[in-house]
């Protein structure tokens, strides 16, 4: 694994077909550490689809990806962690039965070192592993200012404050890649403006892409953007080109993301 | 939140795992020893039982409760247990503890060999091929019955006890301390890293393996953690029962397992002592009386313990899905309330608050965003 390489994500040509649909069609992109890269397009343009094939859970039926310098060939969900690539799933996807800190110290799994021996008998190095991580999780709870909620269960606290969780457990094990699928759905105003910021300060340590239908926050945030439309990605370029790119205007800017949702037939029969 | 006024520090539990659960081993050994001390013989085989079950409840509890797999085999991984030690004390007999060691190891590899693939299936096909496990281990000892003692099984003497010390007590005593010494290593367990990985990999495998958990090898550790537990209960068993053959392992014996499991409340280590103390009192005491205080006919009244705890369970599990401990742990946390005031709730940042807009794609669980015949 060569930390060094430019790309913390490449991906090139990948193709996924779901009987006869094609999801993903020839898809390129990179995403180096230091940048935030946008995925947007409507519903249904395979921008989860791509973050499945990143991670695994869907195989390409052709293409080539790349995390951290490291071609991935038949790679597992949970092999990416130790890859350093952590994301977020859309909805919120916390544990129901672990509490917020609980929550967060999963995402620490792959640092984890305590055996089975050692945690079976309660072992020094078991539980001390337990605790560092434990102090680590709430600083970062802390950090994101959801501190007082780390034991209380996922179900009782209100959507913002589980979509941070999320966030801290994407976090603590300082991924180099973070794939983020729709953080700010369901976010307020404040809250958004308070992600887009933070999100910018996370830039310098890791690469970032940013998967979002609210285009404010993909355009206050991100370094450079790729439209994806029907799994075929149509547009790339700054926020500024893409926003002056007629086509992309035309299909999803100036409007509102919901109108787009809604007219999506409409922009797709256009 | 309830916030109570802080406890003086000599009462407060360790924060230590370690420490904290052996503390409740030591009142639990002491509490037992006490109890024993002042009970008839009968009693005390009782309370061997009660200490057997709930090993093999604990393990059931781990597997189910914590890890979201539902066994209805773990009566055969008993009688794995009882068998392996059994057949020990006929061809190699050797030190009592290495024997138990040597039953448990044993189950726990049966165990992972029936895990590999068991553990890729889900709910009910988990629970058919567990089940399966289950018909198929009378059917084996029937067909090999030279190695396994045929109708009449194998006899198993009790251990000798040292010095004065009454049998009965000294196996009641043995036991005990094997379930102790078994509940601090499911506690400690459970508080690591293993046991956050258990109850992600049960709620949500996706978010699991996103957070690097490894699902598949989780899954098999919980299985062959808790047939090691069947194993030793089974090792237990045998040596108060003086006798291992088919009859002392009927399916049954899985389900009340199971409903024990359930009623103690599925998931907590003191649950399965609450879950013990209703498959051993329960079905051999009130289930004879009742039988006979309506004149059931013979075939009804064999199986008046398995209706009986079927019934209840159902009852259980729709009334009151946590079992016992469950309900203490409710009854607790209202008393708490009751006795103090409660501090007015929802006092959240409104930065923090989540506005009302529900995004189209917001409640979408992990799942659904997956392919379900997806390539994992
Ligand atoms: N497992 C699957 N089997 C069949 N079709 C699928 C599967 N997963 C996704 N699809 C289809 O692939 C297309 C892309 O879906 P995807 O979830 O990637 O869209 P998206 O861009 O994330 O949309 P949204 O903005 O609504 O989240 C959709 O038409 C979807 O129905
Ligand atoms: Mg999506």
């Amino acid at each position: 694994m060569d930390n060094q390489a430019p790309g913390a994500l490449a991906v090139e040509g990948v193709s996924v077909e779901f009987g006869g649909l094609l999801a993903l069609d020839a898809v390129s992109l990179d995403c180096r550490v230091g940048e935030v890269v946008g995925v947007i397009g409507p519903n249904g343009a395979g921008k989860t689809t791509l973050f499945n094939v990143i991670c695994g859970f869907v195989r390409p039926t052709s293409g080539r990806l790349a995390v951290n310098g490291s071609t991935l060939r038949r790679h597992r969900p949970h092999d990416l962690a130790r890859l350093r690539v952590a994301r977020t799933l859309q909805g919120v996807g916390l544990v129901q039965g672990l509490t917020i800190v609980e929550n967060v110290m999963l995402g620490a799994q792959a640092l984890l070192r305590a055996d089975f021996v050692s945690a079976l008998f309660g072992a020094w190095r078991s539980s001390r592993e337990e605790a560092r991580f434990r102090s680590r999780a709430r600083a970062l709870l802390d950090q994101l200012e959801i501190g007082e909620f780390a034991d209380r269960y996922p179900a009782t606290l209100p959507y913002g404050v589980q979509k941070r969780a999320a966030l801290a457990r994407a976090l603590i094990a300082e991924p180099t890649l973070l794939l983020l699928d729709e953080p700010a759905s369901g976010l307020s105003a404040e809250d958004m403006t308070e992600l887009g910021t933070f999100l910018r300060s996370l830039r310098d340590r890791m690469g970032i892409v940013l998967v979002e239908h609210h285009m404010d926050l993909v355009m206050s945030t991100c370094d450079r953007l790729v439209v994806l439309n029907f799994g075929r990605v149509i547009a790339t370029g700054t926020p500024e080109e893409i926003s002056a790119n007629p086509e992309v205007t035309e299909a999803y800017l100036g409007e509102d993301v919901r109108e787009v949702t809604r007219g999506k037939d409409r922009t797709s029969g256009a | 939140m309830i916030k109570l006024p802080p406890l003086p520090a000599w009462a407060r539990l360790p924060r230590q795992p370690l420490l904290r659960h052996l503390l409740f081993a030591v009142v639990g050994g002491v509490f037992f020893y006490l109890l024993t001390q002042s009970l008839s013989d009968f009693n005390d085989f009782e309370i061997g039982e009660l200490a057997v079950y709930a090993i093999a409840i604990a393990g059931l509890s781990l597997l189910t409760g914590v890890n979201g797999q539902i066994s209805l085999g773990q009566g055969a991984f008993v009688a794995v247990g009882a068998y392996t030690l059994a057949e020990l004390q006929v061809h190699q007999p050797m030190n009592l503890v290495l024997e138990l060691l040597a039953a448990t190891a044993m189950t726990a590899v049966v165990g992972l060999v029936i895990a590999v693939p068991a553990t890729r299936l889900h709910g009910p096909y988990l629970a058919g091929m567990t089940l399966l496990f289950a018909l198929a281990l009378p059917f084996l000892s029937d067909k090999y019955s030279n190695f396994f003692g045929g109708d009449q099984g194998l006899t198993v003497p009790p251990p000798s006890a040292p010095g004065s010390i009454d049998p009965q007590k000294w196996l009641t005593w043995i036991q005990l301390f094997c379930a102790l010494v078994v509940m601090v290593l499911l506690a400690n367990l459970l508080s690591s890293r293993f046991g956050r990985s258990f109850r992600a990999v049960r709620d949500d495998e996706v978010a699991a393996s996103l957070a690097g958990v490894h699902v598949a090898r989780t899954k098999v550790i919980a299985f062959v953690v808790s047939s090691a537990c069947a194993g030793l209960a089974g090792g237990l068993l045998a040596l108060s029962s003086g006798v291992v053959n088919t009859g002392e392992f009927p399916l049954s014996l899985s389900i009340f397992i199971l409903a024990g499991m359930v009623l103690g409340g599925s998931g907590t280590i003191f649950g399965a002592w609450w879950g013990a103390v209703v498959v051993v009192y329960l079905p051999s005491q009130w289930s004879q009386s009742l039988a006979s205080t309506f004149h059931f006919n013979h075939l009804l009244s064999a199986n008046f313990a398995v209706i009986a705890f079927g019934a209840i369970l159902v009852v259980v599990m729709l009334v009151a899905p946590s079992g016992i401990q469950g309900g203490f742990r409710w009854l607790g946390q209202h008393l708490v309330t009751l006795s103090t005031r409660p501090e007015p709730t929802g006092n959240i940042s409104v930065a923090l608050q989540h506005t009302t807009e529900p995004d189209q794609t917001g409640d979408s669980s992990a799942a659904e965003q997956l392919p379900s015949s997806g390539g994992r």
